[in-house]
């Protein structure tokens, strides 16, 4: 390129980004809208786009509005990869929300954290994530957070001296549930008298429950996702089983009632947000989700309408200067100094233990709510 | 708990059946491994569930539809594709393939209309009646899935010896040109079957549906991948085999869930299909294919 035309395409680059500044912010949003895991990936992309539109109407970030440029990942490592690269090199976003699912995003975040781009995951609860590299954010909440208290809570109100376990042994989520109850119950030293396994789109969970019934356990820890949940606890009423349950993360859906309204009774969920949560910023996200979309928001709904708030007030204190390294770096550093009170109550990040001496990313520092289930209603645990 | 979990085998074996009798039906007549079939079940389900939540109509009217309308999609691929493969008399390979397609096809477009998320039948339509002996459990519902199945093959086998359409169709088994020399309405029967085994698989998208009571998109995948080793233990195209390899798969999971271990289930159930079909390599109720040569 000679010399007069490198000044040329400078200044038009310069034109390009007053233009910009003026004009959108860019955001990718990398998740599963097709396939398996589009149930979560879907939900997702709605609180996204539920957040921007309010900030937007609102009259955006500083005056600019925010734009989600929106791929498909389909719930594929290979996907996630993919997409990642549209949208960091295609596409020039700020910053990518997603991928959906743990395994994907420990295949796509070390090629956002090596292109210097923030991603965001707002579903991945496995451990290690942050672990990949400092523009690594999550603002999910991890289930060694949440369980250690679940568990404790229930055992202490029920005075549980045995516990049964069931999980789906097929999936990164429910798997490091079940591995995190493993050790919580190792830790308070509560026996287990069996545990039981599925998989993904099973729905006979039967010859488990029976067993489970032989063994006259107190309560059953259960780590699996609201769909299989709801079906386990009904067909455990069914077989005569009328022991509580205790859950992981997956439980906390309103799906939990849509099988039955009173199976679910006294059962003890851990959660980072739950849809009766009083709080104004949750309250306003129900209706409000409720009136786009014409259903109810799920926790991952929820979270990933906080995430976009966060990267919002992260926004707010950043000058975009329309160039794009130093705006997606100013950004990395100013989403950890973010505190907001959002749908999931009060939030801020918490930077991971650093891995082989590199620094870590960021995850979530945020208290969990107890819930028990009374009245098909989950309902504030407060002792009692 | 032994008779608890002969119970819960019982059931879960008939839903296998009650989904492969469909699937048998076609292979046996069409001589196609129609792997549509898994979305044609998920079809029934939704077609039920659209009638009952959006129309508000009865049970009985949400099976109906069910039947109704897998049957009438079952028909549509027989025309638009296996029909057309059969006319160029494309290699066996070919409509398997062509169904796989549709079975993706069907699933993303449910994808679109109806979301990806579980849908559930309305608590209070559920028939919630329950017996109760001693420790063991049996629903309404199970009971019903059970006898459904029972019923209908033995049905389908009545049918398929004792009347006029059913040795035709076991004509056409044989050989179908030699059927359409005889004068026998071959692509009629083959439309009839194509009807009637995807409104079965729509009934059984119903009953499972509502037993478990989750309807999604993907419910046809594993249910097609039990219901395809079902058929191969039963013998492929035998309505006897369906019901009894069902009910094997049913047996052979549940029990080895409850005295091995839980992980193990489908690793025991087609360890011991491998099995069987090292020793009778044409399935339970198979018979040799002597004129292959």
């Amino acid at each position: 390129m000679n010399r007069v035309s490198k000044h040329f395409s400078l200044a038009l680059a310069g034109l390009l980004a007053v233009t910009a500044v003026a004009g959108d912010l860019k955001i990718g949003v990398a998740e599963a809208l097709t396939g398996g895991a589009a149930q979560y990936g879907v939900p997702i992309r709605n609180g996204f786009q539920l957040a921007a539109d309010e900030i937007n109407a609102k009259g955006g970030v500083n005056g600019n509005k925010l734009v989600l440029v929106i791929e498909d990942e389909q719930g594929k490592k290979e996907e996630a990869i993919n997409v990642f690269k549209k949208l960091i090199f295609q596409d020039k976003v700020l910053m990518i929300f997603g991928p959906t699912l743990s395994n994907s995003m420990f295949a796509a975040g070390p090629v956002a954290n090596a292109a210097k781009v923030v991603a965001f995951g707002t579903s991945n609860t496995a451990n290690g994530i942050t672990e990949v590299g400092p523009y690594v954010f999550r603002n999910s909440v991890m289930e060694s957070d949440v369980l250690p208290v679940t568990v404790s809570t229930a055992v202490k109100h029920y005075k549980i001296k045995k516990v049964a376990v069931i999980y789906g042994n097929d999936d990164a989520f429910t798997k490091s549930g079940y591995d995190v109850f493993k050790k919580v119950l190792e830790d308070q030293k509560i026996p287990v008298t069996t545990t039981e396994t599925y998989v993904k789109g099973d729905v006979d969970f039967k010859a488990q429950l029976t067993k489970i019934k032989a063994t006259n356990p107190d309560a059953i820890i259960c780590s699996g996702l609201a769909e299989e949940a709801a079906n386990i606890i009904v067909q455990a009423r069914g077989l005569g089983l009328k022991v509580p349950f205790i859950g992981g993360n997956g439980f906390n859906s309103p799906k939990m009632f849509e099988v039955s309204k009173t199976a679910g009774e006294g059962t003890f969920v851990g959660s980072p947000w739950a849809n009766t949560n009083p709080n104004a910023a949750n309250q306003h996200f129900v209706a409000a989700y409720k009136a786009k979309y014409g259903s109810d928001p799920n926790q991952f709904a929820a979270q990933a309408y906080d995430a976009m708030t966060i990267a919002a007030a992260a926004l707010k204190t950043v000058k975009i200067t329309g160039n794009l390294p130093a705006d997606r770096q100013a950004l990395q550093e100013a989403l950890p100094k973010v505190s907001i009170t959002g749908a999931t109550g009060p939030f801020k990040f918490r930077q991971a233990a650093p891995k082989d001496g590199k620094p870590s990313g960021y995850d979530a520092d945020q208290k969990p709510f107890i819930y028990v289930i009374r009245d098909g209603k989950f309902v504030l645990f407060t002792g009692k | 708990m032994l008779e608890q979990q002969l119970i819960n085998a019982l059931t879960l074996g008939s839903v296998y059946a009650l989904f492969a009798l469909g699937f048998t039906l076609v292979f046996g007549v069409l001589e196609v491994i129609n792997l549509s079939h898994g979305a044609v079940f998920m079809v029934g389900a939704y077609a039920a569930m659209t009638a009952v939540t959006r129309f508000h109509a009865p049970l009985g009217v949400g099976i109906l539809a069910a039947l109704l309308v897998s049957g009438l999609l079952g028909l549509t691929i027989d025309a638009l594709i296996l029909r057309r493969l059969r006319a160029r008399k494309a290699p066996h390979l070919i409509p398997m393939i062509a169904t796989l397609g549709v079975t993706t096809m069907v699933t993303s477009a449910a994808q679109g209309l109806f979301g990806v998320e579980v849908q559930r039948f309305p608590e209070a339509m559920l028939p919630t009646g329950e017996f109760v002996f001693g420790e063991v459990h049996l629903r309404t519902l199970e009971l019903g899935i059970v006898a459904v199945a029972f019923l209908l093959m033995a049905l389908l086998f009545g049918v398929m010896r004792y009347t006029r359409q059913g040795r035709a169709l076991r004509a056409i088994a044989e050989s179908p040109k030699a059927a359409a020399l005889l004068g026998i309405n071959v692509e009629g029967l083959f439309m009839l079957t194509s009807f009637s085994a995807a409104a079965l698989g729509g009934v059984a998208g119903v009953l499972i549906g509502l037993d478990f009571n989750a309807v999604t998109p993907m419910m046809g995948a594993p249910i097609l991948h039990k219901g395809i080793a079902v058929v191969i233990l039963g013998g492929m195209g035998d309505i006897r085999g369906a019901l009894f390899g069902g009910l094997f798969l049913g047996f052979a999971e549940v029990l080895s869930k409850a005295y091995l271990s839980s992980q193990m289930g489908d690793a025991v159930a087609f360890g011991l299909l491998f099995l069987i079909l090292l020793v009778r390599p044409v399935g339970l109720f198979g018979r040799v294919l002597e004129r292959k040569a």
